[in-house]
């Protein structure tokens, strides 16, 4: 309620705060803040030359757009007809429209100067010092590192706030829609490119601070690159609509000193190590349900429900796919469905997780089948299509 | 029905077989403000889900069929058949035309639209839902992943792609053929020729627009894979085929908009336009440049560099001609003798805000910028201050303009100003502060935000309903001056109008111009 009675009264305010806030623009300082007016020069070299572009732009408008509405309300106030004023009759002057056909141009021109400048700066993708493959899903990144040092470093990374933040029935944190489970990790002052390209539909990744937003398109591998040069964590979002949940798809990025960064990437390399090790192991019935429930969580409840009742994808509770061959079953899970939305599995959760969920489809909602998936399993069947 | 000099025909008949441009052209109008309030109530839907952080009302899917809803149906179903429906009543007056040259086809270029319509609402209730891809329907959204219902879409924009097809051959048909004796090309009223110059670019790029259905068609239903890289196919080919539609498309909206404008501003100024010459050449100069820069919606894609910097040059070049406009209508009002009726607030609201967007437009065409700018509510800012506060603006301004000639009524001018008034302020408080959100970051066609864009949202969402809720006033307004209006039948309603539409009887008579004036 006192929050509700603050936003009103902040609400009364706005019409001065719009006024004074385009005049202030120009001074703005960076960061994804409360109310912020403005673009933020963000972080890095490039974002500044685009904020410097953006304010330059934006200052040009301002003069001619000052200049014309000054003649026109000078002309509103001072030749109405209720003063008594005679019209002239004058048409044309050829002088005059040559020049603001000139004049303008040559506006132009001297704004075309610095994007190109800026422009190619973009464009320049040499000497990147690391190179990350960012893959848009519907509806979360995944990230994957691909010089030496970052060998087997893959992860996705999904939304973190829970649906009871998003549908009011809990308060709402601090980073409501803008946190990850995992965030992308690189290393300050570095080159960093990214290889931005899409598993289903066309995403785009935007990260307002790192002055970088790139489509990632299925079929298209498109680069673009950063060099982020505050220590910080940067959030952002996916730009292009790509179905249901495009707006809750963010994007973290946590940009940490290089001693950081490797320190890291050590522990991600052996968390990899582990898995592999994992999936050598055969598990009980009751830890592959524990496993499951989670990767169920995560990957397949936004579609299939909290209860298998189903949504976009079918009914899990009593599916005769989840209560019949389990072979059937598996193949969906890695292979999905061509030509719906159900997708191949296979390529986003290790074959651990894999054998968790789809132990846990037949054995909860009621399906209790009684029987389970090994990740060996997962393994041979994938082999046995010449899939690794 | 010997008499040849016949009025209209009695009941439903009048309407369905009519081929007088004027019946033809109030059907065209009544239409748009019905698909206007349709489109609008969707905004609201839109707006109210926005008004706070969460989601309260709709599920996402629900709300992306809202999105993709209300563009379609107001682009398609609102601002174009509105130019239609006022050129059909305008252009045969304003040339001294007894009618459209062909009416027969006019008749079925109207009665196309309304199932084209019925069919992509009735998408609303299918299995899976409406389409919820965007106006924009980039595939493979539109293709793979869409829902069944995009079918019928499909369907439905290919005989709206025909109805307006016709629709243009018609008007270059009558404005070719049918102008009175002694009013040359450079004597035609603004609004001629800007439509002449829309009914042109319409015939060029809706056959594309058609293209670009067709093969999602095919992609979905009958194997092929122009669209889904799966199959070899590019999806950026689609954004190139659509954008070659559609940025000529905007331009579609607006040039008759330039038009009606153009009309008004020197009636209130009682002074002629300025720079009729340079107005002519700056539309035409605008018509084609616009099929030379469609790639700057796709700045992100991936181009090329020589690609973003051609596209960015030809993009900026479209301010000088859009310049030349904004400045001829500011010298047109420079020692007038000005008053300012609703169709004259209307017009400088016009004005005004457009010039506003035209300037976030010259931003947006700045390639490196755009990398920040581009999906983010900015744009979504800029284009409804051209299409809103631009076509909208002088759709209204038209309507108040003409309609005492239309119907031999004056409307209440307190309630037109009203109009006005809260037009203008709920536009500007919905829309101002969505420039403000997106170069924050907030990304467009989201159904839930991050808390730090609440207040702005809820800002905008207020001027919306206000916006809205000011169209019940021109409804009201409109009817209530078509019913109990105080009666006029003086020719010229507005003393500084100038046109041939001014010399006939008010209400216009059924038929007009049965004997060619002269034109000096
Ligand atoms: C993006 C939405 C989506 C997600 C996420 C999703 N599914 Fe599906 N799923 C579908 C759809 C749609 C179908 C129905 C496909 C069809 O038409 O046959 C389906 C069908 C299935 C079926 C067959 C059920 C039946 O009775 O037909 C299984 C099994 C399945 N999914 C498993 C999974 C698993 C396991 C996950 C998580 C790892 C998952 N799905 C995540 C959309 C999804
Ligand atoms: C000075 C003239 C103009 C320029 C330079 C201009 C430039 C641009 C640019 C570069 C974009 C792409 C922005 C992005 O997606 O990142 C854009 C978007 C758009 N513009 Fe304009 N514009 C101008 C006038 C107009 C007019 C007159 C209209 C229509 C009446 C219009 C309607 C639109 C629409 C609808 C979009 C968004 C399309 C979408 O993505 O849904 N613009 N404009
Ligand atoms: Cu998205
Ligand atoms: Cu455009």
């Amino acid at each position: 309620m006192v929050l509700k009675a603050n936003r009103l009264r902040k609400l009364a305010l706005a019409p001065v705060l719009m006024l004074l806030s385009l005049a202030s623009a120009g001074v703005l300082a960076a960061g994804g803040k409360v109310n912020q007016v403005n673009m933020s020069p963000g972080a890095t070299e490039i974002g500044q030359s685009i904020f410097d572009l953006h304010m330059l732009i934006f200052w040009i408008c301002v003069i001619i757009g000052a200049l014309v509405f000054g003649v026109m309300f000078y002309s509103i106030y001072y030749h109405r007809k209720s003063r008594g004023v005679t019209p002239s009759t004058f048409h044309e002057s050829t002088k005059v429209e040559i020049a603001w056909t000139v004049v303008p141009f040559l506006i132009l021109i001297g704004m075309a100067v610095p994007a190109t400048s800026t422009l190619l700066e973009i464009y320049d993708f040499d000497d990147a010092e690391m190179d990350i493959m960012v893959t848009g899903f519907q509806w979360r990144w995944k990230y994957e590192y691909l010089n030496e040092e970052g060998e087997n470093v893959v992860f996705f990374s999904s939304l973190r706030t829970p649906q009871s933040e998003i549908r009011n029935a809990e308060a709402k944190g601090e980073h409501y829609l803008l946190e990850v489970d995992e965030p992308m990790v690189i290393p300050v002052d570095t080159k960093v490119r990214f290889l931005v390209t899409a598993n289903d539909v066309i995403h785009s990744w935007w990260v307002p601070e790192l002055a970088v937003k790139k489509d990632a398109i299925p079929g298209f591998i498109n680069e673009t690159w950063t060099r982020v040069s505050t220590e910080g964590i940067y959030r952002g979002q996916c730009a292009e609509l790509c179905g249901k949940d495009h707006g809750f798809m963010p994007i973290v990025v946590n940009v940490v000193s290089k001693e950081d960064y490797a320190e890291w990437l050590d522990e991600k390399q052996a968390q990899a190590a582990q898995v592999s090790e994992l999936m050598a192991q055969t598990f009980t019935l009751d830890e592959l349900m524990e496993r499951g429930e989670t990767v169920y969580d995560r990957n397949c409840l936004a579609c299939h429900g909290a209860n298998g009742e189903g949504g976009v994808g079918t009914p899990i509770a009593g599916s005769p796919i989840a209560t019949g061959d389990i072979d059937a079953h598996l193949e969906i899970g890695i292979n999905g469905v061509p030509g719906t939305a159900m997708q191949a599995f296979g390529s986003q959760i290790n074959n651990v997780e894999m054998a968790a969920v789809i132990t846990y489809q037949r054995n909860a909602f009621g399906n209790n089948m009684g029987d389970m998936v090994q990740p060996i399993d997962v393994y041979n069947h994938k082999q046995g299509q010449g899939e690794n | 029905m010997g008499d040849h000099h016949h009025g209209p025909a009695k009941g439903l008949s009048r309407w369905l077989f009519t081929t007088n441009h004027k019946d033809i052209g109030t059907m065209y109008l009544w239409f748009s403000f019905a698909m206007f309030i349709l489109g609008g109530s969707f905004a609201m839907i839109i707006r109210a889900e926005l008004f706070q952080p969460g989601m309260q009302l709709v599920d996402p899917a629900f709300f992306n069929q809202m999105t993709t809803l209300h563009g379609l149906v107001m682009v398609f179903g609102a601002i174009m058949p509105s130019f239609v429906g006022l050129a059909n009543w305008m252009i045969p007056m304003m040339i001294g035309a007894p009618d459209m040259a062909l009416p027969r086809m006019n008749n079925w270029s109207f009665w196309i639209l309304p199932p084209a319509f019925l069919i992509l609402a009735s998408t609303l209730f299918m299995e899976g839902g409406a389409p919820a891809f965007g106006w924009t329907f980039y595939a493979p959204l539109s293709t793979t992943y869409a829902p069944p219902s995009v079918t019928y879409f499909i369907f439905s924009i290919h005989v709206l792609g025909l109805s307006s097809i016709m629709g243009s051959i018609n008007i270059i048909a009558t404005v070719m053929n049918m102008r009175a004796p002694g009013m040359t090309y450079m004597k035609m009223p603004m609004f001629v020729w800007t439509w002449l110059i829309t009914a042109f670019l319409l015939v060029a790029v809706m056959p594309v627009l058609a293209g670009a259905v067709t093969m999602m068609l095919m992609d979905i239903h009958f194997g092929t894979s122009f669209f889904s890289a799966a199959g070899g196919g590019d999806p950026v080919l689609f954004q190139h085929i659509f954008w070659f539609f559609g940025h000529p498309e905007v331009y579609i909206i607006i040039l008759p908009a330039f038009g009606v404008v153009s009309q008004i501003i020197p009636a209130f100024s009682r002074k002629p336009l300025f720079g009729y010459d340079s107005m002519v050449y700056a539309t035409a100069a605008i018509a084609f440049l616009s099929f030379v820069v469609w790639a700057h919606h796709m700045y992100t894609v991936g181009m090329p560099v020589a690609g973003e910097l051609f596209f960015m040059y030809a993009t900026m070049l479209i301010a000088v001609p859009t310049g030349v406009k904004v400045f001829n209508w500011v010298s047109t009002m420079w020692r007038g003798a000005m008053t300012f009726e609703t169709p004259m607030l209307f017009a400088i609201g016009f004005l005004v805000l457009f010039t506003i967007g035209g300037f976030t437009g010259l931003m947006l065409s700045i390639a490196p910028a755009d990398f920040q700018y581009h999906d983010s509510y900015f744009v979504v800012a800029h284009f409804h201050y051209v299409m809103v506060a631009g076509a909208v603006f002088s759709m209204s301004a038209a309507v108040y303009y003409w309609l005492p000639k239309w119907c031999g009524r004056m409307y209440n001018e307190t309630m037109g100003k009203t109009h006005f008034w809260i037009s203008f302020i709920g536009f500007n408080i919905a829309f101002f502060p969505q420039h403000f959100v997106g170069l924050a970051g907030m990304p467009r066609r989201i159904p839930d935000y991050a808390l730090q864009f609440a207040d702005f949202n809820m800002l905008s969402s207020i001027g919306a309903f206000i916006y809205g809720a000011s169209q019940i006033l021109f409804l009201y307004n409109v009817v209530a001056t078509i019913v109990a209006g105080k009666p006029t039948s003086e020719e010229k309603t507005w003393d500084g109008a100038e046109g041939l539409e001014w010399t006939v009887a008010t209400p216009a008579p059924y038929h007009t111009f049965e004997t060619p004036p002269q034109v000096k």
